[in-house]
């Protein structure tokens, strides 16, 4: 961690994703004159907003123009800056896309992307406003490194280390109501080494952004039950991947699920089942992607939308013991 | 300046003797190639030539010199346009070009940034070079630095919304040290540009955007000095708009002004035409 950085696990508690971001990307411009901040007419949503505010003259809002934003941070990032581009993931990914691929990504310049609201988290904003392809998309090009920070504190880890990372980034982040994945500040983290959150024997549940939370109470519900030792581990790296942490949960457990808030084609679940198939597992594993299954989304609020896709806690027990052979418990509330 | 001339005279002299060199050249890399976008490569020529040599302050020994002035060549399939006077100014030797565009070359359609000494950034599709000028113009602003931002804009580009999301941010900005240069050959790849999709009254269009504009004959190097020597100080609050008039297949008797020759080739026929053509028709 960055040092002289102000926040706290009350901030955790008590702010958003997004806010964090806004927060530690404001103490990281203390310390780091070259850093601009831009924004596409989303500011406020984005708490790209407390840079603007304490930082002026180095901050920049281009209006509702996605792709000059990308383009402009560029230039900026060649006039030798550290941009930091905050807009929804889905105008970042799909709007803005080959500006990101062919300004970015082509000639490696260090502009780092911060998508909010991504997932499924802008609820009933409906399929327009949810971002449920940016990891697939931004997976595919090359020279980019794509972060899914779990919850509110790694999302300030990983802003924290963005600032000493060479090249493009794009870092997705929720709206923010997610409870947090972690109790304490104290642990380490680097960009492409995933971490293990929970020990276990028996399956693997492979998870990134707010499904790492969910995966881990699905796992105490085995646990509460004397069921099976669930493992989980968050990537919150999903390019470059940790290959190496998923081969070992391979092999030493046999069971693998990936849970993301994206389209099961193309995101977490393509790259860990790339490397399952890759590395000899294909038939020896059991395993199961769980995201949403190449559909467009319902309109819900968050909460409804991981239950009905099944991202959630119960949804993610549920796939465990599907694969597994177990028998669903019953619940009370309908999923 | 990449010259000595003290005189106007001389200096224009010695350009409209570049102008030859260089179009020949063009038409020997479209052969090396097998095919090239040449006549948006002719047409740019003499802008090419008075911005390297004279208007621009840069250091081919020293590419990467942190106080240059910076030229973005938005329309990046003018590679074939733009490479040749790279190694004139002394880039690097002309004979690194010798493989254009061929298996691992350096040299590709269109230039990268990191393999092509000089060039600022890497381009070739279209709409992109204005919003990356805009944010090294701001980038320049927040350094205090003097240096200035070029741009160089085909017409048919011209039908990118995002060169006009540009457009509306470099006068909100206030970029006066940021200027396109738009180079008018009124042809696109599917026919006349005011078929296919109109862009004029184009000067009223960078206008209302809040842009000065300016319009000249983009082949005649007194007008191309004097507009850039001329460009109001990088303080002057308004991004400018310089409107050159060309013509698409320039020096080429049977390619100016023709659609079919955005891209093409040459066998040895045409391409002695087309040599012998820009002898006479360039030369001072």
């Amino acid at each position: 961690m960055a040092g002289g950085l102000a926040y706290t696990t009350d901030d955790l508690n008590d702010l958003t994703q997004a806010q964090i971001f806004g927060k530690v990307l404001m103490d990281l411009g203390s310390q780091h004159p070259e850093i601009v901040a831009l924004s596409a007419d989303l500011a406020k949503s984005t708490k790209v907003g407390d840079f603007f505010a304490k930082f002026p003259e180095r901050s920049f809002n281009f209006g509702i123009a996605e792709q000059n934003m990308i383009g402009a941070a560029a230039g900026l990032a060649l006039a030798g800056f550290k941009p930091y581009a905050a807009t929804f993931g889905c105008f970042a990914s799909m709007r803005a896309c080959e500006q990101v691929r062919t300004d970015l990504c082509y000639p490696k310049l260090n502009v780092k992307i911060i998508g909010t609201h991504a997932g499924l988290s802008m609820g009933n904003g409906g399929t327009t406003h949810h971002a449920t392809e940016d990891i697939g998309i931004f997976r595919t090009f090359a020279n980019m490194t794509v972060m899914v920070p779990a919850d509110g504190l790694e999302t300030a880890k990983v802003i924290s280390a963005s600032i000493d990372h060479d090249g493009p980034m794009y870092i997705r982040v929720g709206r923010g109501f997610e409870p947090p994945a972690y109790d304490s500040l104290d642990y380490d983290f680097t960009i492409g080494k995933a971490i293990e959150m929970r020990p276990g024997a028996d399956a693997t549940v492979i998870a990134c952004g707010m499904c790492v939370l969910q995966a881990m109470e699905a796992a105490e519900d085995f646990a509460e039950d004397d069921g099976p030792d669930i493992r989980v581990i968050n990537i919150h790296t999903v390019k470059p991947i940790d290959k190496e942490a998923i081969i070992k949960a391979a092999e030493e457990t046999g069971v693998i699920i990936t849970a993301e808030e994206h389209n099961i084609i193309g995101g977490l679940g393509s790259a860990v089942a790339e490397i399952l198939a890759e590395a000899g597992f294909a038939g020896s594993v059991k395993f199961k992607r769980v995201g949403i299954p190449d559909v467009f989304s319902v309109i819900g609020y968050p909460e409804d939308l991981y239950a009905h896709y099944k991202i959630d806690q119960a949804g993610i027990y549920d796939s465990i013991c599907d694969l597994m052979g177990l028998e669903k418990k019953e619940r009370d509330d309908e999923h | 300046m990449i010259h000595n001339y003290t005189k106007r005279e001389d200096l224009v002299n010695f350009l409209k003797g570049k102008s030859v060199e260089v179009r020949k050249e063009i038409i020997k890399l479209v052969v090396t190639a097998g095919g090239g976008h040449v006549g948006g490569g002719l047409s740019m020529t003499e802008i090419l030539l008075a911005m390297y040599y004279h208007v621009l302050n840069i250091d081919p020994k020293n590419p990467k010199k942190e106080d240059r002035d910076r030229f973005i060549l938005s329309k990046g399939h003018g590679g074939v346009g733009i490479c040749p006077v790279l190694a004139d100014v002394g880039y690097y030797d002309h004979c690194m070009m010798d493989d254009f565009n061929q298996y691992l070359s350096p040299f590709g359609m269109h230039p990268d940034m990191h393999k092509v000494p000089g060039i600022d950034m890497s381009t070739g599709s279209l709409g992109h070079g204005l919003p990356i000028s805009v944010g090294l113009a701001l980038g320049a602003r927040l350094k205090k630095a003097s240096w200035r931002t070029y741009c160089l804009l085909g017409d048919g580009e011209c039908n990118e919304g995002t060169v006009w999301e540009a457009a509306m941010a470099g006068a909100h900005f206030k970029l006066g040290n940021l200027t396109a240069i738009l180079d008018r050959n009124r042809l696109m790849l599917d026919g006349p540009v005011n078929e296919i999709m109109e862009i004029d009254p184009i000067e009223d269009k960078w206008k209302a955007f809040g842009w000065d504009v300016r319009i000249i004959d983009g082949h005649d190097y007194n007008q191309l000095i004097d507009t850039f020597e001329s460009l109001p100080p990088i303080s002057s609050q308004k991004p400018v708009c310089v409107i050159c008039n060309t013509t698409k297949g320039k020096g080429v008797s049977y390619m100016e002004n023709q659609t079919k020759w955005h891209y093409g080739g040459l066998d040895e026929a045409t391409e002695k035409q087309a040599c012998d053509d820009i002898d006479k028709i360039c030369l001072p």
